[in-house]
């Protein structure tokens, strides 16, 4: 059914031009990285960064990949894209599901001071990153995990669980309290509750809270840069190292490559249940 | 002691404490019904029941075990909510043995006792349905279903048929009564709706404000309520009380009913008990139930202690199969139930026929029913 409201010719019109402008202004990035990935460098130190290539090439993007020189090795990006994998796939499956248990006590096992302590939760959205850095390292370095994989994903999973714990939290809060009692009379205890009634019925926001995850933790630079060692550095700082390191000639072409690279698993969870994201962010927000 | 037995049961969030020492025995296969206005704390009692909320002070038992603490699943208990609280991801048949699974039933069993519910309530052709698929009188069956299914001790119901369109509701409630008398099963059900505790209760426990306010058959409510409250809660349209002043006049005791223009008409009380005739010439409080109140041939013809009287016709509503009339009586207007096809024309005399003898009568200050 339409719902939209009606408008003359022309406001149609001037609608669509200035979309089509800024549609057109956002894709341009995009458009450069990926002809000048394609190009071999000499088009491009020739001065012509906006055409498309005379010579098609993907040297670039395999030069990238597995011979360019990151930091002092010629690895690649290739060993660094798996560090990123190897942290995001843990701490987003670790902090999504910690935030649905927080959500889950708070909204249907309250119990004193409930709300004070998840507004004390709600602090870590707030907290700038720079202020933890080094109680962070201190931490790490306690716990025996400083420069390692491990250690990032426990960085992570803290610095994550304000925003799930706050998703789940106001989905839960509108999820109808008597299914719980209903499925307490029948004999079901606290997890089985959890597992078998809310985790089906929680799509939408576990959609909403790994694309959060994903794109905040394989985006980040800061702490990647801070506590990673050589070994378990992420992609964005191998991505940085690549762009600064390279001693000879400024390979745009290779580094367009390497930035496409880095960005392709975000685009790519954005297209797979982006769709989804909307949908959820708006499901919890009519009661909390 | 009684099948379901609420001993002296009190309820406190922090410092509130929104039930006040609750006595209620129920025997088995009796259908009690909890109503009273919304806020009242009856869905506060069905959850301590059911083990849902805690007992702040007394005991509750079943079958003789007391339950204060015990889990709500081990109380051999099963409830049906307002929203039907049924699974969301859950198709109707696995909504209906969750509870059998949690208990560890063995699955051909299961299945079994999910046919038998199934065809009792008729719901044979809906099992492989989700809720979101099903209209709300079939998911009231379902929710039912859910409860049957465990064969539990007691069944505790809260309101629920206040989610159904009013057609829904009658036939439910009538399929509530049947399923009641086919199984003997013991019932506490909650509701707000006063023509639902009639129809369907054995006995009734009226509630206000966290307290019982009578304990009885439908019959003893509506004819002897013992108080105001319960006087005007009960009954649709609700009891007239209208402002008397007693007067003995040797064996009889009169109701003194100021008119207009300093009339005053007599209503001669048919139990001219002690406790009115200690009040010669102080003020009560007459109630008369609107069908007790009608037009002349409309009254109890084997009633010996009707009264006629004379007064203005106020309003006169045809509800189909009865007429309802307003009438100033004593300073304050009284419902009249006439027969559907009394001649009464607005702003006229009429003539109305009261009979006393389902008259009660409270005390002004304490509401609480003398006679
Ligand atoms: N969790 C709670 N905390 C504080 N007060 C409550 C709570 N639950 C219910 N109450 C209060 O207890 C009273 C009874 O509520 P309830 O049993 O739901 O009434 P009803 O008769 O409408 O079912 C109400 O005044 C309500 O405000
Ligand atoms: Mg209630």
């Amino acid at each position: 059914m339409d719902t939209a409201v009606r408008t003359g010719n022309v406001a149609r019109t001037f609608i669509y031009l200035t979309l089509l402008l800024f549609a057109l202004f956002y894709m341009l990035p995009l458009f450069v990285m990926l002809v000048n990935s394609v190009k071999p460098l000499s088009e491009i130190t020739g001065g012509n960064m906006m055409s498309f290539p005379e010579v098609w090439t993907l040297d670039p993007w395999r030069d990238a990949w597995s011979k360019a020189q990151v930091g002092v090795q010629a690895t690649g990006l290739r060993p660094y894209f798996w560090n990123s994998i190897k942290m995001v796939v843990p701490a987003v499956a670790i902090s999504t599901v910690m935030g649905a248990l927080n959500g889950y006590v708070l909204t249907k096992w309250r119990f004193r001071y409930d709300t004070i302590l998840f507004g004390f939760m709600l602090f870590a959205c707030f907290i700038p990153f720079q202020i933890v850095l080094i109680p962070m390292a201190r931490v790490l370095g306690l716990a025996g995990i400083a420069g390692t994989t491990s250690g990032l994903v426990l960085v992570h999973v803290v610095y994550g669980l304000g925003f799930t714990t706050l998703y789940f939290r106001n989905y839960y809060a509108a999820f109808p309290t008597e299914l719980v009692r209903a499925a307490q009379i029948d004999g079901a205890g606290f997890f089985r509750i959890f597992w078998r009634i809310l985790l089906p019925s929680s799509g939408p926001i576990i959609v909403v809270s790994v694309i959060w995850q994903f794109t905040n933790i394989w985006n980040d630079f800061l702490f990647g840069a801070s506590f990673a060692d050589f070994d378990s550095q992420p992609m964005t700082v191998a991505l940085n190292n690549l762009v600064q390191s390279s001693t000879g000639v400024q390979e745009y072409n290779v580094h367009f490559a390497g930035a496409i690279y880095a960005a392709l698993p975000t685009l790519l969870v954005y297209v797979v249940a982006g769709r989804y994201f909307v949908r959820g962010l708006m499901a919890g927000s009519v009661k909390g | 002691m009684g099948f379901l037995e609420i001993r002296n049961a009190t309820k406190s969030y922090g410092s509130v404490e929104v039930l006040h020492e609750i006595d209620i025995s129920v025997e088995k296969g009796e259908f009690l019904v909890l109503v009273g206005p919304s806020g009242c704390g009856k869905s506060t009692l069905l959850n301590m029941i059911a083990g849902l909320e805690g007992i702040t002070g007394g005991e509750i038992s079943i079958r003789g075990n007391i339950m204060n603490g015990v889990h709500p699943s081990r109380r051999n208990i099963a409830m049906v909510f307002q929203s039907y609280a049924l699974y969301p991801n859950m198709t109707v048949a696995q909504n209906i043995t969750f509870g059998l699974e949690m208990h560890g039933v063995a699955k051909s069993e299961r299945e079994r006792a999910l046919r038998d519910v199934a065809r009792l309530l008729q719901i044979e052709q809906l099992l492989k349905r989700k809720p979101a698929q099903l209209s709300g009188g079939q998911r009231q069956r379902v929710a039912m279903g859910r409860a049957l299914v465990r064969d539990p001790d007691v069944f505790l119901f809260d309101e629920p048929l206040s989610n159904l369109d009013a057609k829904l509701r009658v036939d439910m409630r009538t399929e509530i009564k049947k399923l009641h008398q086919d199984l003997g099963a013991t019932i506490v059900y909650v509701t707000h709706d006063q023509i639902e505790a009639m129809t369907l209760s054995t006995r009734i426990a009226v509630m206000n404000a966290g307290r019982i306010q009578q304990l009885g058959t439908p019959r003893e409510i509506y004819d002897t309520p013992s108080n105001v409250f319960v006087a005007t809660f009960m009954g649709s349209p609700s009891m007239n009380l209208v402002p008397v002043t007693v007067r003995v006049d040797g064996a009889n005791v009169i109701a003194e009913v100021a008119q207009r223009e300093g009339k005053r008409i007599g209503l001669k009380f048919f139990r001219p008990c002690e406790a009115l005739r200690a009040r010669d010439g102080r003020a009560v409080t007459l109630g008369i139930r609107p069908e007790a109140l009608t037009d002349v041939e409309g009254a109890d013809q084997r009633s010996i202690h009707v009264e006629r009287m004379e007064s203005v016709v106020g309003v006169a509503e045809p509800a189909g199969s009865d007429t309802f009339v307003t009438t100033r009586i004593g300073g304050v207007d009284c419902v009249a139930r006439m027969r559907a096809d009394a001649e009464v024309a607005p702003g006229s005399n009429a003539e109305f026929a009261l009979n006393m003898e389902k008259a009660v009568a409270f005390d002004p200050e304490t509401g609480l029913r003398i006679v």
